[in-house]
Formats: structure tokens, sequence, C-alpha cells
């Protein structure tokens, strides 16, 4: 084998029924270098990379390592040869502190089979503030938030002495300061010889980060190349198979009637919140992670409780106390958090699809089957969701198909008021591209639409006004034509 | 191969019950005649009936323990106004099914507006309407019933048992429920990840009670056709029943994670430990240990389920 390589794949094929999820792949990756892997949704990245760490066994194709040929049949044999991975799809334990999280299976002991709480304590406060940020590791796992937990299982990833880390979109949940210390992390890997292989569908930071690029489509290797050959238009050019016009294609509509408007409303998370948005208006909602964006919305949805405020509807005055009432005065949510309130994982596309608007397909509570399945196909292609079929488990979509198949649920109801929550997590730069296209005819069409997203450049390109949320409040309200980066992050920062 | 693989997965514990009909049948000649199948479909439609319903409630992501407490509390309620001469039929009828409907209502409060874990509350649903059965019929069996109640137990229409009839009555409703019907959709739904179904406008709370009372109801009916089948209501019938349910859902497929799970399999389970029962008895298999070849009958039918599953 080729000994310039610390990892090498060829011929890597995987399939599961009704998908060829990977072709003949090949992937080589050298040590101390940062290996970007690239693709659409459900191109195969996961798939492979759940193959180096154990996860899933390949149909055929091998695997050397240092030269080596290896197969590892459980994710166990794979950490103890030197793999690492942060996983697209993070598995915590919820019950679990941090530090438990962090040290799982290789907690300290005072004797074997007795831990040493408070070297399990010390070593993960170490780990977790080597990463920058503050999180108490006594803490569950399921009182973090999204970004807290990625940031969690990054430590966690980093911890065990891996010589190849795999780093699975690690950034999509989190904002650009936590990613800045992600990339000093990374660089003072790389420094000591380990080799990072990082997906994700963020062009400038791959462009940033990365040595070399290799792109997939269709579980097919397309093309490998030195990243510094590389500019975002190539890039783009390479993983769509062909270049995209002005991604932001965003025209703006002369703002109808407030359809929805909040006054001085209050949560557990956030206070005095007023503000209101216009048919045909998008509404962008920036700020840093845990500032209470998404509080705020889910208050609005009826998820969470409210302590006081009010809410109007076409200026008339409501009480939402459930998501099924707000969804009947028009309001759809589309949740961060896909797996925990967004999609019913065990359950097939076509369900979830119907899901929240089954009394369109269904004649006094019976199901019309037949509507059914057509309503489900019309919105696979609507939103080009990349599965077999209607009635595949949505458990086994790529991490992006599944996002598309949240907003194809919330999106049938047709809601005049659209919340989005980082509406493009985890979505290619394609179907991106769709989204904004997408969001653009509904305002034109008339509805009231919510963009929370903690990518400024989807914030800057999409929105007609901006409202900086700073620890739960709103701290500044910025025209489309007077934002900047510079000047959100300002409002932004604490 | 794949193919055969896909078949077995599907089809696995359907297989599973014909080879042990075809192992009695080959054992025992008796067993494969049409008079002991009746018999076979007699016994089971009490244990199915319950297993339909305990189907509803395990999808819903719950568990119901009380089953066979209810069985014997709404038989002693369905009797002890089932004498003869007392009442119209349908008097005994509603005072059983209400007395289940009621039992389903007041697990379902618990659990949804008490937020109690379903395992406690209907633990202790299964002791108090056991005491209450007790308390009911003074701790004696209620005799003396009507002829006209007791021919839902014992009675043959168009030649085939009552019993039977109403089981495959509660199948195809209950198919249709699941299948067809919104409320059905929900249950899997609300099973599956009751956050995304809330999140979807789903009334979840709602949804549960809903399989509660279907559970307890068919726990009614249950009750209502034993008692007519043994002429008695009886307070000591029904014990660990809940389990036979349960065991026969489970091996039909059913999670008991909840969101997922069939009728088909539920039946097919009922059928397997029904055909288990009766061939055993047949091949005249002392009851102690017919009940270690039972347990290892139900894990390894599970098992094989599972494995080719994968
Ligand atoms: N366990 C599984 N069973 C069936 N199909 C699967 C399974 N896992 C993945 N797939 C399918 O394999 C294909 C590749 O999926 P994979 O998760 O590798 O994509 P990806 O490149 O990581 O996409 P994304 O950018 O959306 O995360 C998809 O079509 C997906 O639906
Ligand atoms: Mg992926």
């Amino acid at each position: 084998m080729n000994e310039t390589y610390l990892l090498s794949v060829q011929h890597l094929s995987k399939s599961f029924p009704g998908v060829k999820a990977l072709d003949d792949v090949h992937l080589n990756v050298e040590a101390g270098k940062v290996h970007a892997v690239m693709g659409e949704n459900g191109a195969g990245k996961s798939t492979l990379m759940k193959i180096l760490i154990g996860m899933i066994e390949p149909d055929s194709g091998n695997i050397y390592f240092k030269g080596e040929r290896v197969a590892f049949h459980s994710v166990h044999d794979a950490i103890k040869a030197g793999f690492s991975m942060i996983h697209q799809e993070l598995l915590p334990f919820p019950d679990l502190t941090v530090a438990e999280n962090i040290l799982m299976g290789r907690e300290p002991v005072v004797f074997p089979g007795w831990i040493n709480r408070k070297k399990l304590n010390m070593a993960s406060l170490h780990l977790i503030s080597r990463l920058g940020v503050s999180i108490k590791v006594n803490r569950k796992m399921k009182t973090l938030s999204v970004a807290e937990t990625q940031m969690v299982e990054i430590a966690k990833a980093i911890s065990n002495n891996a010589e190849v880390i795999i780093m699975d979109e690690p950034t999509s949940a989190i904002s650009q300061k936590e990613v800045d210390i992600l990339f000093g992390i990374i660089k003072d890997l790389t420094a000591r010889g380990i080799a990072v292989i990082y997906i994700s569908h963020k062009m400038d930071e791959v462009l940033q980060i990365a040595d070399t690029v290799t792109v997939m489509r269709d579980g097919k290797w397309i093309a490998t190349q030195p990243a510094s050959g590389l500019n975002k238009e190539a890039l783009i050019n390479m993983i769509v198979g062909r270049p995209l016009d002005n991604i932001f294609d965003k025209k703006s509509v002369p703002p109808g009637e407030v359809l929805l408007s909040v006054k001085a409303l209050s949560g557990d998370y956030f206070s005095d919140i007023s503000f209101e948005v216009h048919a045909g208006e998008i509404l962008g909602i920036a700020g840093l992670m845990g500032a209470g964006r998404t509080e705020i919305m889910r208050a609005i949805f009826g998820l969470d409780k409210i302590r006081s405020g009010f809410i109007y509807i076409k200026g008339k005055p409501v009480r939402i106390k459930s998501p099924g009432q707000a969804m009947d005065l028009g309001i759809g949510f589309i949740s961060e958090d896909r797996k925990e309130t967004g999609l019913v994982l065990s359950s097939t596309v076509r369900n979830n699809i119907t899901l929240g608007a089954l009394s369109i397909c269904s004649n006094n509570r019976f199901i019309d089957k037949k509507k059914e399945a057509k309503i489900a196909d019309e919105q696979i292609r609507k939103f080009n969701i990349k599965t077999p079929g209607r009635n595949q488990v949505v458990n086994y979509l790529s991490g992006g198909n599944q996002q598309k198949v949240v907003l194809a649920k919330v999106l049938l109801r047709n809601p005049e008021v659209i919340i989005f929550d980082e509406p493009t997590r985890g979505i290619d730069i394609g179907a991106k591209a769709e989204i904004y296209k997408m969001m653009t005819a509904l305002a034109a069409a008339g509805k009231a639409i919510i963009m929370i997203s903690s990518e400024l450049p989807e914030v800057l390109g999409m929105s007609d006004r901006i409202l900086v949320v700073r620890e739960g409040k709103i701290s500044k309200e910025l025209k489309a034509e007077e934002a900047t980066q510079e000047l959100i992050m300002e409002y932004a920062m604490v | 191969m794949i193919l055969a693989k896909n078949y077995l997965s599907k089809y696995g514990i359907l297989i599973a019950l014909l080879v042990i009909c075809i192992i009695l049948s080959v054992a025992t000649p008796y067993f494969f005649t049409v008079q002991n199948l009746v018999i076979v479909l007699r016994q089971v439609s009490v244990n199915g009936i319950l297993a339909i319903g305990v189907t509803f409630v395990i999808i819903a992501g719950g568990i119901d323990l009380s089953l066979g407490s209810v069985v014997a509390l709404t038989g002693v309620a369905a009797a002890s106004f089932a004498h003869p001469g007392a009442y119209p039929l349908i008097v005994p009828l509603l005072m059983g099914l209400l007395t289940g409907v009621l039992a389903g209502v007041i697990n379902g409060l618990t659990i949804t507006l008490g937020k109690v874990a379903p395992f406690i509350v209907t633990l202790g649903m299964m002791t108090m309407t056991r005491g209450l059965a007790l308390v009911w019929s003074d701790g004696r069996p209620v005799t003396n019933l009507s002829p006209a109640f007791n021919f839902i137990g014992g009675g043959d229409l168009l030649y085939i048992p009552v019993p039977i009839l109403l089981f495959v009555l509660v199948i195809i409703v209950a198919y249709i429920l699941l299948n067809y019907t919104t409320a059905g959709r929900y249950i899997y739904a609300v099973g599956g990840n009751e956050q995304a179904a809330r999140a979807s406008g789903i009334r979840v709370n709602a949804v549960k009670m809903f399989a509660y009372i279907i559970c307890s109801g068919l726990a009614a009916l249950a009750g209502i056709v034993l008692a007519a089948r043994i002429t008695t209501g009886q307070p000591n019938a029904g014990v660990a029943y809940e389990l036979d349910a349960i065991a026969a859902v489970v091996i039909g497929g059913t999670s008991l994670l909840g969101g997922r799970g069939t009728v088909t399999g539920t039946v097919i389970g009922v059928l397997i430990i029904g055909v288990i029962n009766n061939g055993l008895d047949l091949l005249n298999v002392s009851s102690y240990y017919q009940q270690i070849i039972k347990g290892v009958i139900i894990i390894g039918a599970v098992l094989i389920d599972r494995k080719n599953g994968k």
C-alpha cells in the first residue's frame, strides 16, 4: 500500500435496501492534514464515516490504516485503533452529566469498577475549558442547548488521543465564536500529526481550514483536490455539478398588513419582547447561541409557557396554549431540532409529512390513503427529498434530507406566519438555494416569515429587517440596508 | 438471497407460527383437526381481545398492567346484573363495559394530567380493581346467570362460537382504527416522539386517553366473555392475564418503546401462545414443564424474529 497516507480507503461500496449509499469510493488521508469531504445531502458522507468508525460494515472494499489492512467490526475496535468521531446526529446520554458523557467508557477509577468522581469532573472540566466555553460539567446533558451539546461532543472526540478524528458537520449548531475556537483546536491537532476528516456544507469554513477537499455525489467519488487551488465557485461547481448563480435571490415586496405582533412578551428565558411582522416580509432574528431566540418562538408557538405579554394575529389578541392552537391560527414552526421536536424518526416519510395536516387528506377522520400518498409524493418532489420512497423510515434518511422532511411537513399546512429556526442547518448548497427561493416566493405570496439564523450571510442575504437578540432581550432592530456583519455582532455580543 | 431475507424478516413470526403448527401436527394428529382448531380459537379469544387492546397502549408508548384485574372486576360487574329475569341483557353488558371504560379513564387521567409513569399507575389500578372485584362480590363467585348472558361465552352463531366472532370483530375494528383513521396515526406518532407529535398540533393527552380507554374497554369485553363462558362472575379470574397479552404483543413485533407495531403481529403472537398451550395439553405435558417450554418458545420466537429483522 501507498505508505504516504495515514488512512487509505479503496473501492468501498455499501448498499441499503433501495439505496446505493457508497459506490466504489476512495479516500486518502494524510497525517497532520485536514481533509474535507463535501457533497449534497445523501451523497454518502456520513455512511463512509460510519464505516470508518466501525458503526456499519461495508459490502466490499478495503481500508488501510498506517499501511495495514483493517476491518473494524465495532466502534470499540475503531477507537482502540486510534479513530474518533463527532457524529452529525449527536448521540449524548441525556440523563448523565456532561462529565460522564465526555469520559464515557474511560472513567478514571479509584480501583477497577469504582469511579473516581473527583477526577472525572476535573478531567472533563479541563477538556471543556480547553474549548473556551463555560459549561458546568455536573449539568445533565438534557439541560444543554443543541450548541452546548455540540461542544461537549467535540470535547469528547478530541479527548481520547485519536490519530484520526472524524468531524461530521461539527459546526452545524454553533456560532462563529465557537467555530473560531474549534478551528484553533483543529490547527493544534494537525500540528501534532493528527489527521482530521472534516465534513461540512459550509464553503467558507472548508476553504479556511481544509488542506484537501474530496467531493462525493450520489454515493460516488467525484474529485479530490488541494484546497489551495479552489474557490467558492469551483467548489459549488464540483458539488452541484453546475454553477449556481446568486444563491440569495431575494426580491423585496412592499410589506402588507401586520400578520403577527407581540407586545412585552416575557417567559423563562426572555423578557419584554415586542415586535411585529408584516405580510410579505422576512424578519431575520440574529444573536448568539443561547440568546433566547428559539425560546421566544417556542413560546409564541405554544410549546413553552408565556409569563406575561400579548400576542396579536392580524390585530386580534389571541392566547396560544398549544401548538395545535397556533397552527389553527395560521402559525407554522420549523424547529431547529429535527430529532426532538421535528420528526417522528421511527415513522415513515409519508406519515411525517402529513402528520400535522391529516385533516386535508381524510374524510371524517378516515384517512384517504390514495390522496395522502399523492400529497406525500408531491412534497417529496417539491422539496427534492432523497428517499427510496414515501414509505422509507425517516431515521434512515441522511441528515439534510430529514431537515427537508420537516420543511415539507410544516409548509403543507400552508401557514400564514412561518417561523424558520435555523432552516438550512445541515442542508447542502443546492438545496439551500432552493429553500431561499422558496422563502422568497412565500413572502411574495403574502406570508410573513420569521427566520432565526446563526449564519450571518443568510441573515443579511434574506432579511428585510433584522432583530438582534441578546440575553433574552431585543438589543437592536436593523433595516436590511444598514445591516452589516460587524453591526450585528456588536449588538449580539454581551 | 436478499429476497429470501426480506421475506423472512417480514414474515418471520408467521413462519415461526407455521413451524410450531407443523411440529404439533406431526407430534399429535388430533392437533390439525377442525374440531381442535376451533377449540384453540375459542381459547385464545379472551387473551386475543386483551392483547389487541394493550397493543394500542404499547404503540402509544405506554403499558397497562391492570388488564387481568379489570377482567375480573368487569366480569363481576356484568354478572351481578345478569341474573335470570332481573334486567334485559343490555344492562349487564353496559355495566361491564362502563366499569372498564371508567378504569381506562382513571388510568389515562392519572398518566396524562397527573404525569405519573404508566407502569406505576396501572400497577396501582391492578390491585385496586382486584380489591374492588372482591368487595363487590363479597369474595364469592357471582353465579346463577341468565342463559342469554351465558350465550356470549358459550353460544354459537352460524356454527361459530360467539367469542371467536367477537375476537374477529375486534381485530377488524382495531385494524381499521390503527391503519385508516387519524386517531390511529396519532397513536403511532405519540408513541414515536411525543414532543414532535405535540409540535405537529396533535393533542397528545387526548390521544393517550383514547388508547387507555380502548385498552380497558376491550378488557371489559374480555371480562364479559370470560364470565359468560364460565357462567360465573369470578373475582379471582384473570390473574396474570396481562402478561400473556403483553407477551403476545411483543412476539408480534410491537416495540415496547412505542411508535411501532401492528394488529396482524399481535394476532399472530396470540395464536402462537394459544397453539403452544393447546399442543402441550394434547401431548399431556405436565403443567410444570409446560411453563418452562412455553417460556423458551416465546423467547425463542422473538429471538428468531429479531435476528432476521436485522
Ligand atoms: N441505515 C440506513 N438504511 C437505509 N438507508 C440509509 C441508511 N443510512 C443511510 N442511508 C441512505 O444512504 C444515503 C447516504 O446517506 P448519508 O447519511 O451517508 O448521506 P450524507 O452525505 O451524510 O448526507 P447529509 O449531508 O444530508 O448528511 C442516503 O440516501 C440515505 O438515505
Ligand atoms: Mg451526513
